[in-house]
């Protein structure tokens, strides 16, 4: 026929299990061991104090400018409960929840938002990329990973995050096409909160979906509630599965919210409005994880309240670790290359004689001496 | 007159810009209802609407190659990258099209256009928003690179700029955004492209610098004076391409010595293009060696260690002292 419509083999579905109000599916619910369940609402709640605390620690000027990821937890969470150790995480910039789960310390993501480099250094044991700041920038390195896990037919997927504001970079688009075309196991998970800094999720693309434009690439689209962590864990889960079996990528779009400022350079009331929020509170992540818990009696007062004392301590034993940290002014000549070039070492020795007043120079002075 | 920061004094000129010339536009992300994320384009969306100061999508690349684009079609964009760090997405952009519009097409089509980029570090910002690009744009033939000092040549740079009939890369010091004040006259003014600034007339020596480096710059000529009898000239480049070639040798050759002063690294920085113009013009008035105080050849460390990347009045203060008793 000259005119038909073409059919397209991939079709979008969308998921939500947890209810936030109503009955729960029970027909949906995973089966995920009662320990397990108890972990995952500690690592988030972990997750909430962690952020709550970093704005406290932010406004004392005790770190940098942060971006706080309240009411996305079980949206970066979720992901991580579907995969092990040996596969790898490759987070964008709101995605504390699933970097405590993965073993990053407390200190370490201080660190990165107190400015050190040793924050982006990722712990032992895990197959992790440090938080990224380009954004969609990452989307081509973990591109890269699956591709490297096909390639070694190691087993390995890789999972990896980017925001709704994301999705209008190049690099996104990109590292799909690539992703599809060589079948890499990546599962790329958007964290659509609705907004990216002022502009909100229908001014940054016109389609009706963001899990749909995973059709173009020859993908399958998830359209998952990104406040759900069970419908989190069950999407990325079948992603992983058919990564694994050499079914190639998966798009996920994590529909979730932004309830906080999207850092603290940043003023909200400046372009959205308090009803807006007031409307998304409802479904924040925890208290709907919570509520599940508790009527599974896997929760209860004097559980909570170990669970929140033994949070506590790890945070402040976290900012201590913070505090003791002993930056060095000399590491970045160090960690440049694997071994220093003759200009480097001559500079480095320059920036020291400045610092610590060498045979020739005055005392130590200016800026430098605040340094130390 | 009114005493503007420079935040202020850019607004200012984006404004005048815009209301005399409807071909003027501003884009770029968080432009409109927010603003822009240093508040730069205040009051823009309000006066001029979401025809004219438009929010884009979240895409560099886009902004600048859809900008030169809307040159074709006679506009004048203004386009606000958010960092220094997030210009390279956009890259390929301006130096594939933007730059080379004018000579390969013999003139039929050229790029007005300017983008306006936040620069350097010294705001303990996370990483990718402290970066020094400027010698990798002053290196690509076809661009004009302005680097402003003060709320007074912010402005007047940035009007020249959205006028220039070329694609001005347009860097504006972030540690200078709410520095100071300083009077900024009523009406607008412009100031040429292509031209320094003394800053400060002396005659012992030369301190060429430029940006946020400028105020380091001044605070060592200062004391250089008080403290050890030396009166130094201090150049403000402000255009870094093109350079001002004569202001640099005259200078130089009335003072015999000179220091070059800026925060990105030094390897083939600004600082070594001032160096071997003055080798080339000037060698024979030289009494020592000229100095560069930079920043190192490294990533600008994360902020905890920034202030032992960038160059401060003590540095200055140490190769200039080396340099007169050379
Ligand atoms: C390439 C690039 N351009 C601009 C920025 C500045 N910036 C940081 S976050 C952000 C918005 C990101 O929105 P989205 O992808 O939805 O992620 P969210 O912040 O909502 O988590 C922008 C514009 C950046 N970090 N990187
Ligand atoms: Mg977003």
């Amino acid at each position: 026929m000259p005119r038909e419509t073409i059919q397209i083999p991939r079709r979008i579905e969308s998921l939500s299990i947890l209810p936030y109000e109503g009955e729960l599916d029970t027909e949906l619910e995973p089966k995920i061991p009662d320990n397990d369940l108890r972990r995952l609402y500690k690592t988030m709640l972990s997750s909430r104090k962690f952020d709550e605390r970093c704005l406290l620690l932010q406004r004392i000027g005790k770190i940098g400018t942060y971006g706080p990821t309240k009411g996305q937890e079980a949206a970066s969470l979720g992901p991580m409960y579907a995969i092990g150790n040996d596969d790898w995480f490759v987070p964008s910039f709101r995605e504390t929840a699933a970097m405590l789960w993965r073993g990053w310390p407390m200190s370490k993501i201080l660190l990165w938002w107190g400015g050190n480099e040793i924050g982006a250094s990722p712990p032992e044991g895990v197959n992790d990329l440090p938080i990224c700041v380009p954004v969609a920038s990452q989307c081509q390195y973990a591109m890269g990973i699956a591709w490297g896990c096909k390639l070694r037919q190691d087993g390995a997927v890789c999972v990896a995050f980017v925001g709704d504001g994301g999705t209008s970079e190049g690099d996104f688009h990109e590292a799909l096409n690539f992703a599809a075309v060589y079948q890499a196991p990546l599962v790329m998970v958007v964290q659509n909160n609705q907004w990216a800094i002022s502009i909100p999720r229908e001014r940054q693309t016109r389609s009706k979906t963001i899990a749909q434009k995973a059709i173009a690439y020859g993908m399958d689209g998830f359209q998952v509630d990104g406040n759900d962590i069970l419908a989190m864990i069950v999407a990325t889960q079948e992603a992983v599965e058919k990564a694994r079996n050499g079914g190639g990528p998966t798009l996920i779009e994590a529909q979730t919210y932004r309830l906080g400022m999207h850092t603290t350079a940043d003023d909200p009331t400046k372009y959205r409005s308090e009803e807006e929020v007031k409307k998304w509170e409802p479904r924040d992540p925890l208290p709907r994880f919570r509520k599940y818990l508790k009527s599974k009696k896997l929760l209860d007062d004097k559980v909570e309240k170990v669970i929140e004392e033994e949070i506590d301590g790890l945070l402040e034993q976290a900012i201590a670790e913070y505090d003791q940290y002993e930056k060095d002014p000399y590491y970045m000549f160090k960690g440049m290359y694997a071994e220093m070039t003759p200009a480097l070492r001559r500079q480095m020795a320059e920036l020291r004689e400045y610092v610590e007043g060498g045979e020739s120079s005055e005392k130590p002075r200016g800026s430098y001496s605040r340094v130390l | 007159m009114a005493e503007l920061t420079m935040v202020q004094a850019l607004n200012l000129a984006m404004k005048e810009a815009m209301r005399e010339d409807p071909n003027v536009l501003m884009l770029g992300q968080d432009v409109g209802q927010d603003e822009g994320v240093f508040r730069v384009t205040e009051g823009l969306l309000r006066e001029f609407g979401p025809q004219r100061c438009i929010d884009t999508p979240l895409a560099e690349a886009a902004i600048i190659g859809g900008a030169i684009g809307l040159c074709y079609k006679g506009f004048r964009p203004i386009c606000e990258l958010q960092f220094d760090g997030f210009s390279y997405q956009a890259f390929h952009q301006i130096e594939g099209h933007a730059r080379r519009a004018r000579t390969r097409t013999m003139g039929r089509y050229t790029c007005p256009l300017v983008v306006r980029i936040p620069y350097g570090g010294g705001i303990r910002a996370i990483e990718h928003h402290s970066e020094g690009p400027e010698a990798t744009y002053a290196h690509l033939p076809g661009l004009h690179v302005v680097l402003p000092s003060g709320p007074r040549n912010a402005r007047a740079l940035l009007r020249e700029a959205i006028f220039s009939p070329d694609p001005v890369i347009f860097f504006e010091p972030k540690a200078l955004y709410r520095a100071f004040r300083e009077e900024v006259p009523d009406e607008p003014e412009t100031m040429p492209i292509g031209k320094a600034r003394v800053a400060r007339e002396g005659k012992d020596i030369t301190l060429v610098s430029y940006g946020a480096s400028l105020r380091q710059t001044m605070e060592a000529a200062e004391e250089l004076l008080d403290e050890h009898d030396i009166d130094a000239e201090v150049i403000d480049l402000l255009s870094l391409s093109p350079l001002d070639d004569e202001m640099i040798q005259q200078s130089i050759r009335k003072t015999g010595r000179g220091v070059v002063i800026h925060e990105s690294p030094r390897h083939c920085g600004v600082g070594a293009e001032v160096v071997a113009r003055v080798v080339e013009e000037s060698l024979l008035y030289l009494e020592a060696p000229i100095k560069r105080v930079t920043g190192f050849d490294t990533t600008i460390p994360f902020f905890a260690n920034e202030m032992a990347y960038l160059p401060d009045a003590g540095r200055v203060v140490k190769a200039a002292l080396e340099t007169v008793r050379f």
